[in-house]
């Protein structure tokens, strides 16, 4: 199998840094940390130290390497283009081949690359959830009673459902004729800790009579092992989604997870051209529902009485791929919504997949400007098109001690929906 | 290498979480946009002014060089540790301290980031003119240093004409403070003025204050295509001579024209040889009649076609047109060596001539593009420098860009400053004894030489 590319693939892209340092205005991690090792021409900068044998494996070159986000918002507005979030997790698939996984990376992966434990985890979890966790008041989340390792225990969690998403769903539900077959790559977010955001999904699809095909055997995206550097994890996931979502043929794949979004669309791509063939057909749900019809079918419905107002976070993984306006549409069609904007709707809320796990202090950081820009909006809710920026969103919010609520889009379409 | 107890020493004054002798810190701290490389010794990040002046007299006891830097997003160098030592990141020094709103009046730390600053004061109806092109990511320290243009200078002066007064650390360590938040003052020296532009090599700027304007009610932007560059200078003559100052007259040659087209896919007529960005700021009745005026007397010069923005973001589109200039250039070659000549502004199509001629006769691409209104143009050398010869062929002709500014009565730094890009053809523009007068300067507020070296003169 063709493999993910490494550094040395990345020499031409590396010496495309003109060292501008435009990067510096665009980077969430260097708003905190205000360090030339953690924006994107220091990166790059050391990995072509790395590639030219000018620096080694060093602490501080893993730390500085570990501190991205892999949001791709530096590339987004680098003049010229310079993917250094491809770079970086190349970079970090080579320190963890020559200095192996971190204990956490190793831990994830394996429980990501066994399908049966994830599930066993996930409902032991969501049964546990009473012991472990305690409500908080607003009922926003859970915090840790009893500390957990890789867990702070200060953080928001969303509830682990007891019965996962796919095991709630048929695989196949049959829509009406004429209208395309679509497969629902559920990721690890919706299965695990959001299945109404699923359920709300199935139901937008129904309501249009699309077909929809839940391979049972589909595995984490992936993304995640992207991010710890485990390259042989995350092309063992791209073969298990290959051929769960090519058993059937469908018409589209889709996702409601920016970040699988990126996984199945960008990252594979790599991998082959049955990979890219799989990346052409995956489209984010609300680029699906607006070239389908749901907006005209939303302006026909009531108008409702009371309006929440709501505004919309961009995940990074759709907005750097110009995913922008779609989710906004959809959210601004709905009924019983007031859209607002807020500033910064395009930054990164501070998740970055792993990132957060290893360093949570400023993660909290980046997540605490957000919070204050969700607050000045006016919002009552944030909406948002991923499942871990909901997570990170509402953690943020508590945090700062709001009283707002991060949701799913489709939680509010669901609401709407007759 | 510096020797332990200095290390030691500069952590026990700064702190030991802010001193690095790390491979990884000296290379992230090791370059600037020039694209050259050389590594510091040790980097520091001060927090308080205390703190440089500190890190400072123990530099100059040592007799050790010490290289301030703000973003490292300078063109000629001013921020690279050429001589190793110590990188000094004035970045902690984040704060805007004060905005006076009575007194239209600013103060500030030099890591503050231009546009950070910028939208701070626009935020209370006040307005800070000077707009480098890196204002989203360069500091105003920095900016300080550089004496930092922008396209907005053609109206309203560049960052020198806005600085009142600076809180500096003498390359001995002292602080001092020049200037203040008044609009006149006479008292002795004008080291304020001294200090702008003089890259680093006289003193640590650790407190700005700067004067503001009223922010203008409102701006319109126009994109104008002409089908020649004598049609766009024209242009600007002609704008000029109508008694209208624009906020910003902004030039792209043929060349540029095409490699932006090449980069964004702009959708531009191959009849446009030459673009002027024009804006013009105020009262929002003025401008409409401003900008229907400068049409009306531009449209016999060539016009192909122009483009008036209606709103903030057809505004902002047609900036991010001029803004995607400088990385487009890569699609010509990948070296770029941007120079950044200024003549008087009659002369702008006299240089572009001349520009083009020695492109012709070395056989080197060279992309013009600038600041129209106040002669700035922007002269991008493009080579590939692997190729042999094409190094020493883009050397000689930007000598004689250089040669040809100066005999139109120019500069080779509208904005830029000289680092050490410039260094070795000052001789060119400063007579023996101009240059001997600033070294004179230099010899005697840095006995010991140890603030940014070699920076600016060859032999400092």
């Amino acid at each position: 199998m063709t493999k993910l590319k490494e550094l040395e693939q990345y020499r031409a892209e590396i010496e495309q840094c003109v060292k501008c340092g435009a990067c510096r205005a665009h980077c969430p991690v260097f708003g905190a940390e205000k360090h030339e090792g953690r924006v994107a021409r220091g990166k790059v900068a050391l990995a072509g130290a790395l590639l030219d044998g000018k620096i080694g494996l060093e602490e501080k070159v893993l730390f500085d390497l570990s501190q991205c986000l892999l949001c791709g918002s530096c590339t987004a507005q680098c003049p010229n283009k310079v993917p250094t979030e491809e770079i970086v997790a190349a970079a970090r698939r080579r320190i963890a081949r020559e200095k192996g996984l971190s204990s956490f990376g190793r831990g994830m992966t394996t429980v990501l690359r066994r399908q049966k434990l994830l599930n066993l985890l996930a409902k032991t979890g969501g049964s546990m959830a009473k012991l472990l966790f305690k409500k908080l008041p607003e009922s926003s989340g859970l915090r840790l009673r009893f500390p957990l390792p890789y867990l702070d225990p200060d953080r928001t969690l969303p509830e682990f459902t007891a019965k996962p998403f796919r095991e709630r769903v048929p695989e196949w539900i049959e829509g009406e004729a004429g209208q395309p077959t679509v497969a629902f790559f559920t990721g690890c977010g919706i299965n695990y800790m959001y299945p109404a955001v699923g359920e709300a999904l199935l139901r937008a699809l129904k309501f249009l009579g699309v077909s929809v095909v839940i391979p049972k055997d589909q595995g984490c995206c992936g993304l995640p092992a992207v991010s710890a550097g485990a390259g042989a994890a995350v092309e063992e996931l791209a073969a298990q989604n290959l051929k769960a979502l090519t058993a059937r043929p469908v018409d589209f794949i889709v996702t409601a997870c920016a970040s699988c979004h990126a996984g199945l669309g960008k990252v594979y791509a790599d991998l082959g051209a049955e990979y890219r063939a799989l990346g052409a057909k995956v489209e984010d749900i609300f680029v699906f529902l607006a070239n389908h019809g749901l907006p005209e079918k939303l302006a026909a419905l009531p108008a409702a009485e009371k309006k929440v107002r709501v505004t919309y976070h961009d995940p990074c993984h759709l907005r750097t791929q110009g995913i922008t306006r779609e989710p906004r549409r959809i959210l601004a069609a709905l009924p019983q919504v007031e859209f607002v904007e807020m500033t910064g709707a395009g930054t990164c809320c501070g998740l970055g997949g792993t990132y957060s796990v290893y360093h949570y202090e400023t993660s909290k950081q980046i997540g605490a400007k957000k919070a204050t820009a969700i607050a000045d909006s006016g919002a009552a809710l944030v909406a948002t098109d991923c499942p871990g920026c909901i997570m990170q969103l509402q953690d943020s919010i508590n945090h700062a001690g709001g009283r707002q609520k991060a949701v799913h889009i489709l939680e509010l379409l669901n609401d709407a929906l007759p | 290498m510096l020797e332990s107890h200095i290390i030691t020493e500069l952590k026990t004054l700064v702190g030991a979480a802010n001193v690095s002798t790390e491979n990884a810190d000296l290379i992230c701290y090791s370059y600037d946009a020039t694209q050259q490389q050389f590594l510091p010794e040790v980097v520091v990040h001060p927090g308080s002014t205390e703190e440089i002046s500190a890190v400072i007299k123990l530099a100059n006891r040592e007799k050790i060089p010490v290289f301030p830097r703000g973003a490292g997003s300078g063109f000629t160098g001013g921020a690279l540790p050429t001589k190793g030592g110590i990188v000094l990141v004035t970045e902690r020094l984040d704060q805007i301290l004060l905005i006076d709103e009575e007194n239209l009046v600013a103060t500030v730390q030099p890591g503050v980031v231009t546009e950070q600053f910028q939208q701070a004061v626009e935020k209370v109806g006040l307005f800070y003119p000077p707009d480098p092109a890196s204002l989203k990511f360069s500091t105003l320290g920095g900016n300080v240093a550089e004496c930092a243009g922008g396209p907005r200078c053609v109206k309203y002066g560049v960052t020198k004409d806005y600085i009142l007064g600076l809180e500096i650390v003498t390359p001995t360590g002292d602080i001092i403070r020049t200037g203040g938040p008044t609009m006149k003052g006479v008292v002795g020296y004008d080291l304020t003025k001294l200090m702008c532009g003089s890259e680093g090599t006289l003193g640590v700027i650790t407190k700005i204050v700067i004067k503001l304007l009223p922010l203008p009610e409102a701006k319109k932007t126009m994109l104008v295509l002409f089908d020649s560059i004598d049609g766009a200078a024209q242009a600007v003559s002609a704008i000029i001579r109508g008694k209208i100052i624009p906020t910003t007259l902004e030039f792209m040659d043929a060349a540029t024209i095409d490699c932006v087209r090449k980069a964004t896919g702009l959708q531009v007529p191959d009849a446009a040889r030459a673009v002027l960005i024009i804006e013009v700021d105020g009262d929002a009745d003025v401008i409409d009649r401003q900008a229907a005026k400068i049409a009306e007397i531009i449209q016999p010069l060539g016009v192909v076609e122009t483009r008036i923005a209606t709103t903030a973001a057809e505004s902002e589109a047609l900036w991010q047109i001029r803004r995607s200039v400088s990385a487009s250039l890569r699609k010509v070659n990948p070296d770029k060596f941007n120079e950044d000549i200024c003549v008087p502004r009659s002369k702008v199509p006299e240089m572009i001539r001349k520009v083009d001629a020695i492109a012709g006769k070395y056989n080197i691409p060279i992309v013009n593009f600038g600041h129209a209104g106040d002669g700035n143009i922007h002269v991008n050398v493009m080579i590939d420098k692997k190729v042999p010869g094409e190094l020493e062929k883009a050397e000689q002709a930007i000598e004689e860009v250089f040669r040809g500014a100066l005999e139109l009565g120019g500069t080779m730094s509208g904005e830029h400053g000289v680092g050490i890009a410039k260094a070795a053809y000052i001789p060119l523009e400063l007579s023996p004894e101009a240059s001997e007068y600033m070294k004179t300067i230099k010899r005697a507020l840095d006995p010991n030489n140890i603030l940014n070296p070699g920076k600016i003169f060859l032999d400092n």
